[in-house]
């Protein structure tokens, strides 16, 4: 399991991106997760508060948007959602495929500051 | 104040991506073809890099300049077995980590002339999950499984056989014994990746071993220009 340290570079690029924007305090982030990104929804907000505590981020809510894994299918020269990812196949002709469009997502998309930079103390 | 929502787009692997890309440029620029091996625990990765750096060690074009770097959690037993090929190794212990990132690399790189190789070996640490998220400025990554795992491993851990570019079958030699069933592992592996390329190889009897290194051979100078 390695979702506590993508929860540290999570913690670690949200406070990049706060400070950035002039932000010292962080209430929420959110995340687009791809379905093949190998990491775990579930895991990944279990270990998010830990990985918060004693940052910008503490209390702070991690809203995971998940990304379904698509394919490029040469057959039917379309983007098809793949219907599971042990199956790289294009579900409507059934061609296998390994051209991944999307699905590899783990990018911060959005934050919510409440405080200003410059008015933080300490 | 009221809460201000800011648009990002920021890869949360950033640093690392950054990192690895740094590293595949280093080892494109001094020539080095760089080949990462993952798998699970026990399937054989070490004795097949060890009988995989013997035989380039001892081969009668010594042309292939090799080393590897070995990444385990707690020992260095693996680099001490994979010295005995007489190729220059070093451990990368992780601690706790359960996969190596491209700040490990780096350091462990760290005083060896890339330009003096033209093939470097890469062992993960044993796991089918972390290995797959993190770039480790490799040009091809090969995944193992042994025949005593389960025709159905790569449909239990799709991600890391989608992000491999090859797939290697090991201890072949134990297949009857297990009644390894090959048409379905080879089902399961080019449902998660079509296309892959399969090599079945038996490190201990040297079965597959020829045409695993002649792979090799023929990719070296590809890889290269292929991360260049």
């Amino acid at each position: 399991m390695h979702e506590m340290s993508i929860a540290l570079s999570i913690v670690e690029g949200a406070s990049e991106e706060a400070l950035r924007h002039h932000g010292s305090k962080v209430s929420a982030v959110r995340l687009q997760l791809g379905k093949l990104s190998g990491v775990v929804k579930e895991a990944l907000l279990f270990s998010y508060d830990l990985a918060c505590e004693g940052t910008a981020l503490e209390g702070s809510v991690l809203n995971i948007e998940e990304v379904p894994a698509t394919v490029f299918c040469r057959s039917c020269n379309a983007e098809r959602t793949l219907v599971s990812i042990q199956d790289l196949s294009c579900p409507v002709c059934r061609t296998p495929t390994a051209e991944v469009l999307r699905g590899r997502e783990l990018l911060i998309t959005g934050l919510e500051l409440t405080e200003e930079y410059a008015a933080a103390t300490g | 104040m009221q809460p201000r929502l800011v648009e990002v787009r920021r890869n949360v692997l950033k640093q690392n991506d950054v990192l690895a890309a740094a590293l595949r440029g280093r080892f494109a620029a001094a020539g080095v073809s760089v080949i990462s091996l993952v798998s699970s625990p026990g399937s054989g990765k070490t004795e097949f890099l060890e009988k995989t750096l013997t035989r380039l060690a001892s081969d009668t074009r010594p042309d292939i300049r090799v080393a590897a770097l070995v990444g385990d959690l707690a020992t260095e037993n693996d680099a001490a077995r994979l010295a005995r090929s007489r190729v220059p190794v070093r451990q990368i212990t992780t601690g706790t980590i359960c996969h190596l990132e491209a700040q490990m690399i780096e350091t462990a790189l760290e005083g060896w002339d890339l330009g003096a190789l033209d093939l470097l070996f890469i062992e993960n640490v044993g796991n089918m999950v972390c290995p797959s998220s993190y770039d480790l400025g490799e040009a091809m990554r090969v995944v193992l499984m042994s025949v005593t795992e389960g025709e159905d491993k790569p449909l239990k851990y799709p991600t890391i056989f989608n992000t491999a570019d090859v797939a290697v079958i090991t201890k072949m030699d134990l297949a009857d014994a297990c009644e390894f069933d090959r048409a379905a592992a080879h089902a399961s592996i080019q449902a998660v990746r079509p296309g892959m390329k399969i090599m079945e190889v038996s490190a201990k009897s040297g079965l597959g071993m020829d045409e695993w290194l002649s792979f090799l051979k023929t990719n070296i100078g590809a890889a290269i220009s292929a991360s260049a």
